[in-house]
């Protein structure tokens, strides 16, 4: 297929593994932000192919992942109240929350609807006028921008019966308190190269300097990733830490002005608690006050209540790249996709669902 | 109080639903719980513990196979075919899966008050259609109506009895180590057409389905004595489903090629954007046959000059049994390395991003 089949080509695959395995000298630890490359690495084996002295480390970019179990039972007290309809990406709908999942209350009674659009939900709304459409929105910079194009046609449109639990978060202050701990082993990253389409790449600039650590913004598919990983290491071997466009072909320096300028114009900037990583300053979006009419929480009256936490699942750790999915107890026996322990299990973008998918154990496949 | 837990965690599992989601009928792991825990130890008989697609019976010495299955399609019209055409060939499919000759149908109708008159007999006369086109005979049936809101235009049930005329065992059971995988056609037409009418997505082309009948193939095998150890549709759950269920009750391992799993580029395009895998999604007109090495040949022959095979839909050879193991379904991707193809987990629900 075309624009697919180039990036999967066996032959320079081959030809930039060996360029991988010729440059590096050093062991060195590399992690991939976004977990649309984490599925990318384990269901094509990227990692197989690489020297062992590199380490692949999954990071916290799958937004499904790091939405707080709080907003997650915040959504399933929405859609479990009479009148409403709740409108989500379809992956959302397995994670669980303190007690059930959105799955369950969608078979004992609840609207939900799966959409591929934020602005399917209009659609809904006018389909629906006496029913309360609630938009569950979730995603990095990558989404937002549509999200906050519904809010924005909502209130041109005065389509007063929408509105959105917001659990939008940022990449670039994930990097940094990443970096930031004690537990760091992070000697350069794979930027996710979508949320640069939209947000460009400027902000990466200052955390290369101050940490000293290569940033490579990076594509999707395997011949992408191995291009950012040999770009990676080619700057580490060298003592260099800058910020490199391997997504040329998507990303421009300032990315995408006029989506920027959605976002501006929506959402301000607020701190943002990640699943499994704590509250992260300035990681966070929420609605300006002149949209606060459609936020959710305002017009359901919905507090957050603190979750209760099982200590078995080590999620926060492996969101964090501290640890394997296969250094979890848990993993492949109590925790599996249909009974995920966590959220890194749910969406096919977690480490967990990815490694459980495709590998199962740490031995098992490469016979 | 509680103490302030140090390590960062995630939320006390769900261990069991205690409802039915949608993801019970998605022919995944939920699916495969539901027999394994309710219905098979409930009903527990030799017949129904083989776990193939229909039962094998012989009665006063005949031998004969019977299966039901129940239709639930929405829309009930959609490109490559429709709930009345996809009714007959999925029984039909299911009795040729244990390489019978499929004779008699009934069909059970459940009707939602208000539907159109026209639209029933729309759906009837497909039936007919298919019925004559896969030579089988619609004997016995009924009707019945519910309120407005309690169906989803029609639901059907039809029921198939189909006679074995050959002497061979084909069930999971008979798998075994070297046994060629073939299967006879592109994968994930009817999922993806399907899902592209009911989501509205629209494509540069109209992607359509792969229903058809099957038991002509399948007798043709038979009759030029291809040694079939086993045989499987690919509906629910798909490929990676069918190839999961087998190697566990076959206790075998089982390896196969992604280069070698055909897909048509529309059907693979819709799935790139919507982050579904093509060995996952659905198919009604296609199969898997496990034949020793030495019949894959003409195997391959049989099914290419079967007419009903268009050009874009060419047989094809998509692994082997490995060894007797512990039910694992391995896939060389693409680009070289292994992995590990797991039963559907679920429904397969589209990614955010």
């Amino acid at each position: 297929m075309k624009f697919v089949n180039e990036y999967r080509d066996a032959d320079a695959v081959q030809h930039y593994a060996r360029a991988i395995a010729q440059i590096t000298t050093r062991p060195w630890t590399i992690m991939e932000i976004c977990g649309g490359q984490t599925h990318t690495i384990v269901k094509f084996g990227l990692d197989q192919l690489l020297p062992p002295a590199i380490t692949l480390i999954h990071g916290p970019g799958c937004p499904v992942c790091v939405t707080p179990v709080e907003v997650i039972d915040q959504a399933i007290a929405i859609a479990s109240l009479p009148n409403v309809i709740l409108c989500s990406f379809g992956d959302m709908l397995r994670v669980p929350g303190s007690e059930t999942d959105l799955l369950t209350v969608k078979a004992i009674g609840g609207d939900i609807r799966i959409v591929y659009s934020p602005l399917d939900v209009l659609r809904i709304a006018q389909a629906h006028p006496t029913q309360s459409v609630v938009f569950f929105a979730v995603g990095f910079e990558t989404t937002a921008p549509a999200t906050a194009m519904l809010v924005h046609q909502a209130q041109q449109q005065g389509r007063m019966n929408v509105s959105l639990l917001v659990a939008h978060v940022l990449v670039p202050p994930a990097i940094e308190a990443i970096l930031s701990s004690p537990h760091n082993q992070v000697q350069g990253f794979l930027a996710a190269g979508h949320v640069c389409t939209v947000m460009g790449y400027s902000d990466y600039l200052p955390i290369a300097q101050k940490y000293q650590v290569p940033i490579i913004v990076t594509g999707f598919e395997p011949l992408d990733i191995l291009q950012g990983i040999y770009l990676c290491i080619q700057q580490l071997e060298a003592g260099r830490s800058q910020v490199e466009n391997q997504y040329t072909r998507s990303v421009r320096p300032s990315g995408s002005a006029e989506a920027q300028r959605l976002i501006h114009d929506v959402f301000a900037i607020a701190p943002r608690e990640w699943r499994g990583m704590g509250t992260i300053p300035d990681s966070g979006l929420i609605l300006r006050d002149a949209y606060a009419a459609f936020d959710a929480t305002q017009r359901f009256n919905m507090p957050i209540h603190h979750a209760v936490e099982s200590a078995e699942c080590i999620s926060g750790w492996i969101l964090q790249g501290v640890k394997k999915p296969y250094d979890c107890d848990a993993f492949g026996t109590r925790c599996t996709p249909e009974h995920p322990l966590g959220a890194p299990m749910v969406s096919s973008e977690g480490a967990c669902a990815a490694y459980y998918r495709y590998r199962q154990s740490r031995e098992r496949v490469y016979e | 109080m509680m103490e302030q837990n140090m390590e960062p965690t995630c939320p006390i599992p769900m261990q069991q639903y205690p409802h039915i989601l949608l993801a019970h009928g998605g022919g995944g792991k939920l699916s495969h719980q539901l027999l394994e825990q309710i219905v098979i130890p409930t009903f527990n008989n030799a017949t129904l513990n083989v776990r193939h697609d229909a039962a094998s019976l012989v009665i006063k010495g005949q031998s004969l196979a019977f299966t039901t299955d129940s239709y639930v399609v929405h829309p009930l019209f959609f490109p490559g075919g429709d709930i009345g055409s996809l009714a007959v060939n999925g029984t039909v499919n299911d009795l040729a899966m244990v390489g019978a000759r499929p004779l008699y149908l009934s069909v059970a109708l459940i009707l939602e008050e208000g539907l159109p008159i026209e639209t029933l007999w729309r759906v009837v006369q497909s039936m007919q259609w298919a019925a004559q086109n896969a030579k089988v005979q619609i004997v016995t049936g009924d009707t019945k109506v519910v309120d407005r809101g309690r169906g989803d235009g029609i639901f059907i049930n039809t029921t198939g009895v189909g006679i074995i005329e050959h002497t061979q065992t084909i069930a999971p059971q008979q798998v075994q180590p070297g046994d060629v995988i073939i299967v006879n056609g592109d994968l994930g037409r009817h999922g993806m057409a399907i899902m592209a009418v009911r989501e509205g997505l629209e494509f540069e082309t109209t992607i359509e389905s792969d229903s058809a009948p099957l038991a002509d193939l399948v007798l043709q095998l038979l009759a030029a004595d291809i040694e079939i150890h086993c045989l499987r549709d690919l509906t629910r759950g798909g490929l990676a489903s069918a190839l999961n269920e087998i190697a566990q009750v076959a206790g075998v391992d089982i390896a196969i090629a992604e280069s070698q799993i055909p897909v048509q580029e529309d059907v693979q395009g819709a799935c790139e954007i919507l982050g579904l895998d093509p060995l996952y999604v659905a198919n009604e007109g296609r199969f898997v046959t496990f034949v020793p090495s030495k019949d894959a040949e003409r195997t391959l022959e049989i099914m290419r000059s079967h007419n009903s095979l268009s050009l874009t839909c060419q047989p094809c050879i998509i692994g082997f049994v490995k060894r007797t193991g512990s039910g694992l379904v391995t896939m060389q991707s693409r680009i070289g390395p292994q992995r590990i193809v797991d039963m559907l987990s679920g429904e397969q629900l589209p990614r955010i991003c």
